[in-house]
């Protein structure tokens, strides 16, 4: 068997999942693992990605207690507790999650043990194994939800009519989660329901508790969060909408709009009238631009992407459907465990006007690139990829838009490519692309 | 004095080899007076934030050898750092007019089978497809955390695959959990360097370059001037250097570094291996730094006059325009938190543009280099005051936060990623060092004091952004004494 090697790496490991909990308004991780696994970790899907720093209580304020030699030959619990101890003493948050690295998960420390002393006093702490070897920090996502989700939440009393809880892409990972976050939200609103995002800011606990009082529960992702949303309809009964597209620009929005719409039961006449007026607004910008998306010189017809299977769906649907553009070689690098892959695949078979393209599934970016050197492009190509992807776009004289763990050529703060609004920004980006590169 | 032993495949870690330690508060003078003599105990701490780890110390610079690969022995995840590492490394390129290309660290990708039943399989399988990918002129392998737990036998897989490949193939161990000094990590990598790559001079006489032990490098067309006056080419190490180039560093005339840290072990090994001489003074940061480390070259390459006349002349240069700085400067209070050799440099430098530094913080202390001797740059501060305020800690936030609100400086000059941003949370002016020649000699310490008052000039963003933001820490911490959770010795 040859090994799956990862070359250019575009996610991190599980542990990664720590963003996930930094990603809940004053909520902290605290880390049972090696020295420099934070820090690398918060570099990747952080700093480097889109300029996302340490925020609130991020970086090097994470309590972790720093695996030394001593703690890998005889387990170091009784650190942990006094890391988690004074925590609790030194940091001002509302929230815990104790996550472990390798080594603890190798040595088999009983983390459990020390962290159900504290939730029997009452402290709002969970604890997930997310030793890195466990696979990568989509994965580690899942993880922490499942932690907070098992032992964090409380069922509620009744539920709230209308009441939803959104889960997308995963924090940080995703450079422009903040903002695919509170457009979605948006998007609901907009159509009459509440929005509960526990993501991002003004979320935080009181988010997290109000989520099992949804009337249901909303995942917007290929695969990822999956099990999740599974978790709780089998805990606290909330039913789930699945819909695997992030969606951007009209077509996929208003197809979105409608699922939601018709799965809530809301007025449909409200509905139709929300998309017609953000129709519009969309195309009023579209139809001003037509001379750019059309006569501007080495305009790309075709497209190729690589990023996480996220993106991968919601980029190459809004671009075959309402840019015009062809498919290109669609690489997906977020790792997608075995038995989820063929219904990953099967998402890419329809992405409008009757075309569909093949998607390659590898982590490997480093094999990806040397596919891509290799291919026949009759016009520039153009791609949609990650800051890996700089030095390849240069040599094959192509455009790139970075939008892929790691982002580390862009800052993002509240922006997103999700809706009407986010495919604006979408062909805006794009065409800047092209338009500032051949000046 | 620990003798260097290039033949063995692994270095031992700083605590070991130069009694490093990471907790730490006191006195400069009472500092340098213990490692002088009986020594300072490290002090444990009962609260510990994320730190930063050898490996990725270690990968970054052995990745950043123009024509070698790195392949990382690890789950994906302590492969993360390559990423930044990618962007020093085209940035670094781009400074130099290099090729354009991307850094080249590979993952073996450890899953949770690979810790129960071994990985050498994948790490021979590994090599044998990054070579096919890439053929690079050598290739390191670095441990990690889990390779050293589960006892991977990384070097037999190297030995059998040797001669399949013709390169060097050379382990790196960088295990994070073996030590607290992230700067193990450097030696790690020369280390690799010094048993794998380098080999033993050819000829008798030496050759006219001088080692440069740096980190990108941007000082580069400064330097080559000056050393072209002193008769001498310097050959910068080891970012963007080639295997070739590594291979005949025992050839130089010298070896000199920007900082201690850094440059102490390839430096001394090169010295003590193949009569490398290496300048042991403070590192050229400022002016005095600058005279003492380029006479000492001077005097190993024999040419006092040349650099006389340099001095000379650089100093009456600057003389007006560096005292307009120091009548702007002057009153204005900082705070240094840096590694040790930068820590201790830059609180001369400070000092030099009339700054008072009220504390000097260093994410570690090495109480010897390997030439057995303190830090000369430790030395110097001692003895000009005694009392200069020194703690040491490994990234220790909540101790910085906590000593910047009692001692409120005019600003705090570090160098770490994302260490500014705490003081600048609290309305104090910062400023962080990304480039290492950023007081280098005479340009460098006019640069640099006009940073500094650049940005006290305008503290806008620090003041504004401070009234709207709270701290992660409790008001119960903040009240407490900065080392409140140090233990005492021995503890
Ligand atoms: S596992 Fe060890 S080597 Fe890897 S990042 Fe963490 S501390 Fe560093
Ligand atoms: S793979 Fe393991 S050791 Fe490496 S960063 Fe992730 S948790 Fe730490």
């Amino acid at each position: 068997m040859t090994t799956q090697i990862i070359d250019q790496v575009r996610h991190v490991c599980t542990l990664g999942g720590l963003q996930s909990v930094l990603a809940i308004d004053r909520a902290i991780p605290v880390l049972h693992a090696g020295p420099g696994c934070g820090q690398k970790l918060w570099g990747a899907i952080g700093l480097q990605n889109g300029g996302q720093g340490s925020g609130y209580a991020g970086g090097h304020t994470v309590p972790c207690t720093n695996a030394t030699e001593r703690d890998v030959v005889f387990g170091a619990t009784d650190k942990l507790e006094e890391v988690i101890e004074n925590t609790f003493k030194v940091i001002d948050a509302d929230f815990f999650a104790v996550l472990t690295g390798c080594t603890s998960d190798i040595v088999g420390d009983d983390v459990g043990d020390v962290v159900r002393q504290f939730q029997k006093q009452g402290k709002p702490i969970v604890w997930a194994e997310t030793g890195g070897f466990k696979g990568s920090n989509f994965i580690g996502h899942e993880l922490v939800l499942d932690a907070i989700f098992d032992q964090y939440l409380q069922p509620a009393t009744e539920a709230t009519p209308g009441l939803v809880n959104i889960w997308a892409v995963v924090p940080y990972q995703d450079p422009f989660w903040t903002g695919v976050y509170s457009e979605l939200a948006e998007l609901l609103r907009s159509i009459g329901l509440t929005p509960n995002i526990i993501f991002g800011p003004g979320g935080g606990v009181a988010a997290l508790d109000r989520v099992t009082a949804a009337q249901f529960n909303l995942l917007i992702s290929p695969w990822v969060g999956l099990k999740g949303v599974q978790q709780l309809e089998e805990r606290f009964g909330t039913p789930f909408l699945h819909y695997p597209v992030l969606p951007i620009g009209p077509t996929e929005t208003g197809k979105f709009l409608r699922t939601v719409a018709e799965f809530a039961d809301l007025d449909r006449n409200k509905v139709e009238q929300y998309i017609t007026e953000r129709e519009n607004h969309y195309y009023h910008y579209i139809e001003r631009a037509a001379e750019v998306l059309l006569e501007t010189r080495f305009l790309p017809r075709h497209f190729t992407t690589v990023t996480d299977s996220t993106y991968g769906l919601a980029l190459a649907k809004f671009l075959v459907s309402d840019l015009g553009l062809i498919p290109d070689r669609l690489y997906v690098v977020d790792g997608i465990p075995d038995h989820l892959q063929e219904e990953v695949r099967g998402y890419f078979k329809d992405l409008g006007e009757g075309i569909g393209a093949e998607v390659t599934f590898t982590p490997d970016g480093g094999a990806v690139q040397n596919e891509l050197r290799a291919t026949k492009f009759r016009s520039r190509p153009l791609i949609l990829g990650s800051a890996w992807e700089r030095t390849l776009a240069k040599e094959l004289n192509g455009f790139l838009l970075s939008v892929s763990m790691p982002v580390s050529d862009r800052l993002v703060f509240d922006r997103s490519y999700v809706g009407y609004t986010g495919g604006l920004r979408l062909v805006e980006d794009i065409y800047s692309a092209i338009l500032s590169d051949f000046q | 004095m620990s003798t260097i032993d290039i033949k063995r495949n692994e270095v031992p870690i700083r605590e070991n080899r130069l009694g490093a330690v990471t907790g730490y508060v006191g006195t400069i003078g009472d500092l340098h007076e213990r490692s002088s003599g009986c020594g300072v105990g490290n002090r444990e701490r009962c609260f510990t934030q994320a730190s930063a780890c050898s490996s990725g110390c270690c990968q970054n610079q052995l990745a950043s050898i123009a024509d070698a690969l790195v392949i990382n022995h690890a789950p994906v995840g302590c492969a993360a750092d390559s990423v930044g590492g990618n962007v020093n490394f085209k940035s670094g390129a781009r400074l130099r007019g290099l090729e354009y290309v991307n850094v080249q660290v590979i993952s073996t990708n450890l899953e949770e089978r690979d810790t129960v039943f071994g990985a050498t399989d994948k790490l021979r399988d590994t090599i044998r497809q990054a070579y096919e990918r890439y053929k690079p002129n050598a290739i390191f392998v670095t441990a990690s955390c889990v390779s050293g737990i589960i006892g991977e036998d990384i070097q037999s897989v190297l030995n059998e695959l040797k001669d399949e490949l013709g390169i060097p193939l050379v382990p790196a161990f960088c295990e994070g959990f073996k030590t607290k000094v992230w700067a193990s990590g450097f030696d790690a990598a020369f280390h690799a360097v010094l048993h794998g790559i380098v080999e033993p001079p050819r000829f008798k006489t030496k050759t006219n370059k001088v080692n440069f032990v740096n980190f990108r490098g941007s000082a580069r067309k400064e330097i080559i001037n000056t050393f072209s006056k002193l008769g001498v080419e310097p050959v910068f190490l080891l970012q963007h250097s080639t295997v070739e180039e590594i291979r005949r560093i025992s050839e130089a005339r010298a070896t000199v570094s920007i900082c201690g840290t850094l440059g102490s072990y390839l430096g001394n090994a090169l010295e003590q291996y193949y009569d490398v001489p290496y300048v042991k003074t403070e590192q050229p940061h400022g002016i005095t730094g600058y005279k003492n480390w380029l006479r000492s070259l001077g005097t190993l390459l024999d040419a006092e006059d040349a650099v006389e006349a340099h001095i000379a002349a650089e100093e009456a240069r600057i003389a007006p325009e560096l005292e307009e700085i120091r009548a702007r400067l002057k009153g204005k209070t900082a705070v240094v938190g840096m590694g040790p050799s930068f820590g201790h440099n830059y609180t001369r430098v400070l000092r030099e543009l009339g700054v008072e530094v009220i504390w000097a913080a260093t994410w570690h202390f090495d109480q010897n280099y390997d030439h057995g001797e303190v830090p000369e740059s430790t030395k110097r501060l001692a003895e000009a005051d005694e009392s200069l305020q020194v703690s040491v800690g490994d990234q220790q936030n909540y101790e910085i936060v906590n000593l910047l609100a009692k001692l409120k400086p005019d600003i705090y000059v570090t160098r770490h990623g994302g260490s500014s941003v705490w003081a600048t949370k609290m309305g104090i002016a910062s400023y962080m060092i990304t480039d290492e020649y950023a007081a280098f000699g005479f340009n460098g310490i006019l640069n640099f004091g006009n940073v500094i008052i650049d940005k006290l000039t305008n503290r806008s963003l620090a003041r504004k952004l401070a009234e709207r933001i709270k701290l992660p820490y409790s008001d119960w911490w903040i009240a407490q004494d900065s080392f409140a959770l140090l233990n005492a010795e021995g503890f």
